[in-house]
C-alpha cells in the first residue's frame, strides 16, 4: 500500500474508535454538521464506525442564515442520501435583533449567531456531548485541545484545566451540567481530508471547486456576493472571477481563492503545491493572535 | 508492524534551541505553508541577531515559552509534518519544566520516539535526567538525544564525547534500550535533516533519518487480542466492535472471551466496505461470533489458547496529576480502555525521585510525583505488564466525586496472591441465618459531626431492637479505634481506611444475619459511597444525623471541641477538616429533636 493510503487507514481506524467511544459513553450525543469538507469526512467516518447499524446520533447544523445558498442545498441532499437525522437550529432572537455580519461587527455576529446559538441548541435538546470536525492543524489553540474536551457549565472551555488525556484511555465521565466536545479527526491535516475524499469518493460541496463566481475585492480578500443582502460600498460592482473556497462558513466572512481546480484530484494537487495556511481565508480568526482561544472559552467550536 | 504515522515527543526548553530545531525540521521537510515561511523571513523578535532575509526558524513553532510570556495557556501542542519518505510525524511538543511533568507524561503516553534536547554549552542538566526518567517510565520506544549548539563549541568532538559518556550512565541506570545520540546545530542546520561536513568525526544518521527509520516493536507476543468497545446491533445482526490491539484475526479463528471464558469462532469480519477475511493491528472492525455469546463492552477477545488471568490486585507505577494528593485507602475509578472498576490504593511502596531515579519512602503522592503502589480493584481485570503492552498495561484513576483524571498508571505486574484466593461458598447462607433470627440483616450507617448524637441514637436504637426481639450490634467508631483500628489516625487517608475496615466488619455481621448499627463521623462522601457499594442495595441505610455545629460544640460530650479550639487536634472534623454532607442519604435526622423521635424514624424505615 502506498504510504499516504496507509496514513489514511491509520487515521481512519483511530477516528472510528473515538466515534464509537462517544456513542457509548454519553447519554445523548450529537454530531455537528457544518456542511464543509471536514463534516463530509466526519459523516462518512460515522457511517463506517457503526455499520451495519445506522448512525446512533442526530446531526446538528447551526444555521446563521448567512450560509452560501449552495451549502443549504447540498446539506439537504446529503441528509436524504445518507438517511441521517438532521436538526437545524438558528438563534431566532439574533435574527429578530437584526444581528448580521456587516453592521454588527464580526465578533459580535459570531458570538450571537454561532457561539450563543450552539450553546442554546445543546441546552434545548439536552445534548451532553457534541462531536465536531475540528483539526489540530487548523489553528494553534486547537493544536492544544484534547480529543475529548470537557466543557464547564455554560459550555465554557477552560484551557488551564484540561483533563489529562493519556494513551487511548479516555475519561468520558461528566459531572452535573458538564458537557463534552469530541474531535475524532484531530490529527488529520487538510491534505489528508482531500486525499480521503478522493480515495473514498465522498461527495463534497461544489463551492470547493473553481468556477466563475461574482466577487468583490476587499483588501487582499475576494468575497463572493451570494445574494442581494450583500451591501456594496464605494461604487463596487461584483466581477466574475474563477474562484473556489478552501473552507466554507458564512459567505460574507469566507474569502475565495483564485483557482483552476475543478476536481478533487486537482484540488489535492493545488493544496500540495500552493502550501498556504488554510484559515488565512477565514475572516473571523484574525482579530488577534489568540482570538480562537478566547472564542473557544466562550463555547465556540 | 511498520507504522506510517509516527508520534514524537519533544522535551527540552526554548533555551536549548527547541523551537529552532523543530522549525528547521519542518522547513527542511517542506512541511510549513509557504506564506508562514515568508513571514519568518521578514519578522524579527527584539534582540534577534539573525540576518535579514534568512528564516528565523524559532518563529515557526508556537513556542510555549513565548505563549507563557503572552499569558496564553501552556499545554502539549500537537503538530503534523511529513518525513521525506512520505510518512507522517505527529509532534507532541511538551513544556520542559518540572511543574509541567504531568503535561509531558500526557505527550509521552502516546509517543513512539522522544527527542531529548541537550544544550552543548551547558551539558547534562537535572532536567535532562528528569526527561530520561519519564521516557523510561512511559516506555517510549526510541529515545534520541540531540546534542545541540555544537556550532557554539567549534563543532568539538570532545564536547560531544563527554556529554555522551555522561548520558550513557543514565541510560544504563534507566535500562533504556533503543537510544541514539546525535550531534547537531539547529541554528546552522547540521545533522537535522541533512548531513554536515562540519563534523567529519560523526558518521551516523541525521536526526531526521533516525526518526524515519523507526519501526514499531511488537506489542505483546500474542496471536490476536481485541477489547470489545461496543455491541453493534441492526436488523437480524449482532456483532462486537473494537480495535485489534495485538496480532491479527481471520474468519474461522477460534477465540476465547475473557473474563467469562466463553469460546466462539469468528464467522464474519464486517466493515462498511464489505466483509473482509483478516484484521490486523489497530484495525477498527466488527466481528460476528458463532455462537452468539454473551459479551459486553470491556471484555477481551483473544485468539487461540491465550492464557489470560484476570486479577484484582496489581503493583503499578502511578504518576499523580491532580492538585489534591493521592490518598491511600481511598476508592478511585480505574479505567483502562473500555474497561473500568472501582479501585483502592492499598499501599504506597515508594516514591521515585524523577531527577535521580532514587526511591524515597512516602505515604502520599503529590501532583507531578511518581510512585510505586499496590492497587486492589473491585472487579477482576485482565491487565498486562506495561513493559510488555502499553495498550493493556495502562490505566487512569478518576476521582469518583469530581470525576477529574487524577492519576496515570502503568501496571508492573499482577499480585498473584489474589488470583489464588477464590471465594468459598458455604451452604448456610446469609438468608438462612437472618431468617432464623426472623429479621432481614442490614446496616444502619449513622454519619454526622462529633457530638451530633450518633452514639446516643445507636445506643437507644439497639435497646429498642433488642426489646423487639431483633439481633443487633453497634460498631462504634471510637470503640473500634481502641482495638481493630488502633493503628489509624485522623488524616483523610486514615479516615478512608477506618471507614473501609468498619464497612468490611459490618458486612461480615450482615452476612451473619445481624442488624448492624455503625456510629462514626465518616466525613467524606467517597468513603461512604464505597462503604455502601459493598452491600446489596436494600441492605444499606445511610442516616445523616444533621446537628448544627454550634449545638455539637455546646454539647461537646468528649471535650474534643475544646481541645481542638486550643489547637490540640489538627484534623478535627468541622474545624480543621471539612465534613461533606451526604449527597443522597436514605434518612436525614434533625439532631436537635428528642432521641426517641429519631429512633422511631429509623425503626419505621427498618420495619
Amino acid at each position: 500500500m502506498r504510504v499516504d493510503k496507509q496514513i489514511l487507514k491509520e487515521l481512519e481506524n483511530e477516528s472510528i474508535e473515538i466515534l464509537r467511544e462517544a456513542a457509548v459513553a454519553f447519554r445523548k450525543p450529537v454530531m455537528m454538521y457544518s456542511i464543509g469538507k471536514d463534516s463530509s469526512v466526519l459523516l462518512h467516518l460515522a457511517r463506517k464506525a457503526f455499520y451495519p447499524s445506522p448512525i446512533p446520533f442526530p446531526l446538528l447544523h447551526i444555521d446563521t442564515t448567512w450560509k452560501f445558498k449552495e451549502m443549504i442545498a447540498f446539506r439537504d441532499q446529503v441528509v436524504a442520501d445518507t438517511n441521517s437525522q438532521l436538526i437545524v437550529y438558528t438563534n431566532k432572537e439574533g435574527v429578530e435583533a437584526g444581528v448580521n455580519p456587516f453592521t454588527s461587527g464580526v465578533s459580535e455576529y459570531t458570538r450571537v449567531m454561532k457561539t450563543v446559538a450552539l450553546r442554546s441548541a445543546l441546552d434545548f435538546h439536552g445534548f451532553d456531548a457534541a462531536i465536531g470536525g475540528s483539526r489540530r492543524d487548523e489553528e494553534k489553540s486547537r493544536a492544544k485541545e484534547r480529543i475529548f474536551s470537557l466543557r464547564d457549565p455554560g459550555h465554557r472551555w477552560n484551557p488551564r484545566e484540561q483533563r489529562p488525556e493519556l494513551w487511548r484511555t479516555y475519561n468520558t465521565r461528566l459531572a452535573p451540567e458538564q458537557t463534552m466536545r469530541v474531535f475524532p479527526i484531530s490529527d488529520w491535516t487538510e491534505i489528508d481530508i482531500w486525499r480521503y475524499i478522493y480515495e473514498e469518493n465522498i461527495p463534497v460541496n461544489p463551492l470547493y471547486f473553481a468556477k466563475p463566481r461574482p466577487v468583490v475585492e476587499r483588501g487582499d480578500q475576494l468575497i463572493m456576493v451570494d445574494d442581494e443582502r450583500f451591501p456594496l460600498i464605494n461604487n463596487e460592482s461584483p466581477v466574475m472571477r474563477n474562484v473556489r473556497f478552501r473552507t466554507l462558513g458564512c459567505y460574507p466572512l469566507t474569502a475565495a481563492v483564485e483557482s483552476t481546480a475543478t476536481s478533487v484530484e486537482e484540488v489535492v494537487e493545488e493544496v500540495l503545491n500552493v502550501k498556504l495556511s488554510e484559515r488565512a481565508t477565514r475572516l473571523i480568526d484574525g482579530d488577534n493572535e489568540d482570538s480562537m482561544e478566547k472564542k473557544k472559552t466562550e463555547g465556540y467550536f | 508492524m511498520s507504522s506510517s504515522v509516527i508520534r514524537l515527543l519533544t522535551c527540552g526548553s526554548v533555551d536549548d534551541g527547541k523551537s529552532t530545531l523543530i522549525g528547521r525540521l519542518l522547513v527542511e521537510t517542506d512541511s510549513v505553508p509557504h506564506d508562514t515561511v515568508g513571514a519568518a523571513r521578514k519578522t524579527r523578535r527584539t534582540g534577534s541577531t539573525i540576518p535579514a532575509g534568512e528564516i528565523d526558524f524559532s518563529l515557526l513553532t508556537d513556542g510555549l515559552e513565548a505563549e507563557r510570556e503572552q499569558g496564553i495557556t501552556i499545554d502539549v501542542a500537537y503538530r503534523s509534518m511529513s518525513l521525506l519518505d512520505g510518512k507522517r510525524l505527529i509532534i507532541g511538543d511538551a513544556p520542559g519544566h518540572e511543574q509541567y511533568t504531568r503535561n509531558m507524561v500526557v505527550a509521552a503516553s502516546r509517543a513512539d520516539i522522544a527527542l531529548v534536547l541537550i544544550d552543548a554549552t551547558k551539558g547534562v542538566r537535572t532536567q535532562t535526567l528528569r526527561h530520561l526518567t519519564i521516557c523510561s517510565l512511559m516506555e517510549v520506544s526510541r529515545v534520541v538525544i540531540v546534542i545541540n549548539k555544537l556550532d557554539a563549541m567549534g563543532f568539538s568532538q570532545n564536547t560531544f564525547d563527554e556529554i555522551s559518556a555522561e548520558i550513557d550512565k543514565a541510560v544504563q541506570r534507566l535500562s533504556l534500550k533503543d537510544v541514539h545520540v546525535v550531534p547537531v546545530s539547529a541554528l546552522a542546520g547540521d545533522n537535522v535533516v541533512f548531513a554536515t561536513a562540519n563534523m567529519p568525526w560523526y558518521s551516523g544518521p541525521t536526526l531526521h533519518d533516525i526518526i524515519q527509520s523507526w519501526v514499531s516493536p511488537k506489542d505483546l507476543d500474542i496471536a490476536g487480542l481485541m477489547r470489545i468497545q461496543m455491541i453493534a446491533r441492526a436488523d437480524n445482526f449482532r456483532g462486537v466492535s473494537g480495535t485489534v490491539r495485538a496480532g491479527s484475526f481471520n474468519t474461522g479463528d477460534q477465540v476465547t472471551i475473557y473474563p467469562s471464558n466463553q469460546k466462539a469462532s469468528i464467522s464474519r469480519i464486517v466493515t462498511f466496505d464489505g466483509d473482509i477475511t483478516e484484521a490486523h493491528d489497530f484495525d477498527a472492525v466488527t466481528f460476528v461470533l458463532e455462537p452468539e455469546v454473551d459479551a459486553t463492552r470491556g471484555d477481551i477477545i483473544a485468539k487461540d489458547a491465550t492464557d489470560l488471568v484476570p486479577s484484582n490486585r496489581f503493583a503499578a507505577h502511578v504518576v499523580w496529576l491532580n492538585e489534591d494528593a493521592l490518598i491511600h485507602s481511598r476508592s478511585y475509578l480505574l479505567i483502562s480502555g473500555p474497561t473500568s472498576s472501582p479501585a483502592l490504593i492499598s499501599k504506597i511502596k515508594h516514591k521515585v525521585d524523577v531527577n535521580s531515579g532514587e526511591h524515597i519512602a512516602s505515604d502520599a503522592l503529590k501532583m507531578n510525583e511518581i510512585g510505586l503502589v499496590e492497587i486492589a480493584t473491585d472487579i477482576p481485570m485482565v491487565l498486562q505488564p506495561y513493559s510488555q503492552s502499553r495498550e493493556f498495561g495502562n490505566f487512569i484513576l478518576v476521582d469518583r466525586l469530581t470525576l477529574k483524571t487524577v492519576g496515570a498508571g502503568m501496571i508492573q505486574h499482577s499480585l498473584r496472591r489474589s488470583s489464588n484466593i477464590v471465594h468459598q461458598d458455604y451452604e448456610v447462607t446469609k438468608e438462612v441465618r437472618s431468617s432464623q433470627k426472623n429479621q432481614k440483616s442490614r446496616v444502619v450507617w449513622l454519619t454526622g459531626l462529633s457530638g451530633s448524637g450518633k452514639s446516643t441514637i445507636a445506643n437507644q436504637l439497639e435497646k429498642r431492637l433488642l426489646a423487639l426481639g431483633s439481633h443487633a450490634y453497634v460498631l462504634d467508631g471510637d470503640n473500634l479505634r481502641l482495638g481493630l483500628n488502633m493503628d489509624l489516625g485522623f488524616t483523610p487517608e486514615d479516615r478512608a481506611e477506618n471507614v473501609r475496615r468498619v464497612s468490611e466488619v459490618a458486612k461480615l455481621m450482615v452476612d451473619a444475619g445481624l442488624i448492624v448499627i455503625t456510629a462514626l463521623v465518616s466525613p467524606f462522601e467517597v468513603d461512604r459511597q464505597r462503604a455502601k457499594s459493598i452491600f446489596d442495595s436494600t441492605e444499606f441505610l445511610e442516616v445523616f444525623v444533621d446537628t448544627p455545629i454550634d449545638i455539637c460544640r455546646e454539647r461537646d460530650p468528649k471535650g474534643l471541641y475544646k481541645k481542638s479550639a486550643a489547637g490540640k487536634i489538627p484534623n478535627f472534623t468541622g474545624v480543621g477538616q471539612d465534613y461533606e454532607r451526604p449527597v443522597s442519604p436514605d434518612l436525614i435526622l434533625d439532631g436537635t429533636l428528642p432521641i426517641n423521635e429519631n429512633v422511631d424514624r429509623i425503626l419505621k424505615e427498618l420495619m
